[in-house]
């Protein structure tokens, strides 16, 4: 027997996880090649292996190259994160792949567009923190606006917070996209 | 292009490439990619290639049964010659009965090429008939795949696909063809003219600080452990040689996988025999006590680890892998070491001897002394019968009698298998074939099939359950066919007897659905077959049947009728630690603590 095991171990191999690790939220900006069926790829190792993803894009970025690059925001202990980078390596049509959430370099940036509905005092309030927040108004009815914001994941997420109350009705992202400052290249 | 004269060749600088339709570009690619044997089965979605195949004398088509025999086929193919298997099969239904075998290749890392007809280009996704979406389906379960809509990115698609299926981790290719692009003409293009179409390039050689490092905590271990995995198989007999080498030098103790069994030689005093569910006594609990263990070309598995947060708690652990994903993905390496087993390990000899490094036998007796206590304890004895016979004595007797033979072993996936992985010793590396990752029952019989047509002259066995052993038996008329004298040698106990174990020792001795209660008569089936049909009931005549079947000439199916209600032991229950092993009534007991 092994003395220090604990006593509500459980019965079967099939009930032990890895212990318990604090999440992280990672951003990995893969470039792959531009083939059919590669996103599927991606997106397929993500769910056959049971990750998160809390946002993807993906366009081409070099016609010439035939390649395009994928920006996902992930969630997972420090070993999850290890394996999700490894395992996106494995692809045969991923040429590159980088977690640039540990970056200090790394500029994130994210496209929202945001319907309000209202009328009276509420709508120049949402005119003016869009203001504040530099939105664009793309749109405009009498009873509703639609703002167009660019910025951080977390100046979105802020943003919208402060339009709940003003009648928020309707929110599109466009998800992160991040690219590495300075001159170094992915 | 400037028009030349017709006559004017030599002023050429290379001459046009040949026009030719894609049916004709793969069975070109095959010759000049040194294929020599392939497997599969027509259908109207690959006629045009089976119509190239027709006049071409320099391959050679095995026509299966059923296109999961041709995947095993494939697979034994390679796993005993290093070459990669070749697959051709048709639309829809051909494709989707190859995919049990290309996951087996995928879980087993197998080299296989495995071309699938599709449906014509302007047909796809209309649900046109024997259509399915070939790569959909197999992206998951192949290491890359292509579906061609062009037949001018075929050769260069074909001599890729044979790339990366044998570079880096081995693994399966598929290559999905419409049956336009077949007709469609276009230029061919050799392999040394083919263009990539993705920069595949995985890393060969080991990080030299790495392997420094590793060599100097080997040289300070007191209580070493080398585990060996199939990808010293892969890695090719290079590797192996180095590993017994390596062994030799630092003076420690070798177990390995399921997968890697033969890479070093059992009749070795190294040798510790297989660890993991199954394992041996030794092997297992040297894992556990270990101090230093070098992992080389194998995966953590959880039928390695059992119980992960017990896992060899006191080891530093060296991870060698030609796959970076596998290291730290189950277990922590203290040092991991991404790169070809053989080149990795050729460099951790050579570091070893630079270094001067020298074994220090004095250092490493006591950890020698607590291997031959736990070798004492006999872990794999059991009981013969007077009337029955014991698959244990079956497989001891087999390997006996078969031995002094150039003999290739094949299994299928259960009881006899881990016997086999028991009592078999392998001494020399690709003699052993079976489905490790994925457990596929049914696997052995066409395996055998595979190896017997890359080794004609050999002795190919399949040792086989009853259960897995129907559930590819029709490849025994392929064996038929093409005159391949496989032996088919069942350990026959009526029952799925992993199953029933499993029943007996962790599901209250329910044995719900486990016995087969209308065997076939396996001697009759092989007549039926037109192979030769032999029976072994009692233990007085289990050497002479062996015998005979070793020397028919022709497909033989030996019916070994053995103890029903056999268990395998040892074996360590799901969720336990490698030192709480079940051990067999039989072994030799301790009495406080001491064999009496």
């Amino acid at each position: 027997m092994t003395p220090d095991l604990p006593d509500d171990a459980p019965a079967s191999a099939y009930d032990m996880g890895h212990a318990v690790e604090a999440e992280n939220l990672a951003t990995f900006a893969v470039l792959v090649d531009n083939e059919p069926g590669v996103l599927h790829r991606v997106v397929g190792l993500f769910a056959a292996r049971g990750y998160n993803i809390e946002s993807l894009t993906v366009a081409e970025t070099d016609r010439n190259a035939h390649t395009s690059r994928i920006t996902i925001v992930t969630r997972g202990t420090p070993h999850v994160l290890a394996q999700i980078e490894a395992q996106l390596h494995k692809l045969i049509a991923v040429r590159h792949v980088q977690d640039v959430t540990r970056d200090p370099n790394g500029a994130e940036r994210e496209l929202s567009l945001i319907k309000v509905r209202g009328s009276g005092p509420e709508r120049v309030e949402a005119l003016r923190l869009a203001d504040i927040f530099r939105a664009k108004v793309i749109d405009t009815t009498t009873a509703s606006f639609i703002f167009e914001i660019t910025g951080a994941p977390a100046k979105i997420d802020k943003f919208i917070d402060l339009m709940r109350p003003l009648g928020l009705v309707e929110v599109s992202r466009t998800g992160v996209l991040s690219i590495e400052r300075g001159v170094t290249t992915l | 292009m400037t028009a030349l004269p017709a006559n004017d060749t030599a002023a050429r600088p290379q001459a046009d490439p040949e026009m030719m339709t894609g049916a004709e570009i793969v069975v070109r690619a095959l010759v000049d990619q040194g294929v020599t044997d392939l497997f599969g089965y027509p259908g109207g979605a690959v006629l045009p290639i089976y119509d190239a195949l027709f006049h071409e004398p320099r391959l050679r088509h095995i026509l299966v049964r059923h296109e999961q025999g041709a995947t095993h086929a494939a697979e034994g193919y390679a796993r005993s010659t290093g070459r990669p298997g070749v697959v051709l099969v048709t639309s829809g239904p051909g494709a989707t009965n190859a995919v049990t075998g290309i996951v087996d290749a995928l879980m087993d890392s197998i080299p296989l090429v495995v071309i699938s007809g599709q449906v014509p280009t302007h047909l796809i996704g209309t649900d046109a008939f024997q259509e399915c979406d070939t790569v959909g389906i197999t992206r998951s379960c192949t290491k890359h795949n292509y579906l061609v809509k062009d037949a001018a990115e075929l050769p260069h698609i074909l001599h890729e696909a044979f790339h990366i299926a044998t570079h880096g981790r081995p693994g399966p290719v598929l290559v999905d063809i419409p049956k336009d692009v077949q007709f469609a003409s276009a230029p061919y293009a050799s392999p040394a003219q083919a263009r990539p179409i993705h920069a595949y390039h995985p890393r060969v050689e080991g990080d030299p600080a790495a392997i420094a490092a590793a060599c100097d905590l080997l040289a300070g271990a007191r209580r070493p452990l080398i585990y060996s995995g199939g990808g010293v198989i892969n890695s090719g007999p290079g590797a192996s040689a180095a590993l017994r080498r390596l062994a030799g030098l630092i003076g420690a103790p070798v177990t390995s996988t399921l997968m890697g069994l033969g890479a070093f030689p059992a009749d070795d005093p190294k040798w510790l025999g297989m660890v993991g569910m199954h394992g041996t006594f030794e092997a297992n609990n040297a894992m556990h006590d270990c101090d230093v263990m070098l992992a080389v070309g194998t995966r953590f598995d959880d039928r390695v680890t059992g119980r992960l947060d017990a896992f060899s708690p006191l080891s530093q652990k060296i991870h060698i892998d030609v796959d970076p994903a596998s290291i730290g993905k189950i277990v922590r390496a203290d040092i991991g070491i991404t790169g070809d087993a053989g080149h990795v390990l050729e460099g951790l000899i050579a570091a070893w001897n630079r270094r001067r490094r020298t074994a220090d036998p004095a250092a490493l007796a006591p950890w020698w002394a607590q291997i031959d206590a736990w070798r004492a304890r006999d872990c794999l004895r059991y009981s013969p019968a007077k009337d029955i016979i014991k698959p244990q004595q079956a497989i001891e007797r087999l390997y006996a009698l078969t031995r002094d033979h150039d003999v290739y072993i094949t299994t299928e996936v259960g009881q006899h298998q881990m016997w086999a992985a028991q009592f078999y010793r392998f001494q020399e590396p690709n003699r052993w074939m079976t489905s490790g990752g994925l457990g596929t029952m049914g696997y052995g019989l066409p395996a055998a099939v595979g190896v017997q047509v890359a080794h004609p002259g050999s002795l190919v066995i399949d040792i086989a359950g009853d259960a897995s052993v129907q559930m590819t038996m029709q490849e025994m008329s392929t064996a038929i066919q093409y005159d391949l004298p496989i032996k088919i040698f069942i350990l026959n106990n009526q029952w799925m007897g992993m199953v029933r174990q499993w029943q007996q020792l962790l599901h209250g001795e329910r044995y719900s659905h486990s016995y087969t209660a209308s065997m076939p008569d396996f001697v009759k089936l092989a007549e039926a077959y037109g192979a030769v049909g032999l029976r072994a009931e009692r233990p007085d005549e289990l050497d002479a049947m062996i015998e005979l079947m070793i020397d028919t000439p022709a497909p033989v199916i030996l019916d070994c009728r053995v103890e029903r209600a056999e268990n395998c032991f040892p074996m360590i229950p799901s969720g336990k630690a490698h030192n709480e092993m079940m051990l067999g009534e039989d072994v030799m007991p301790l009495v406080d603590g001491r064999l009496v």
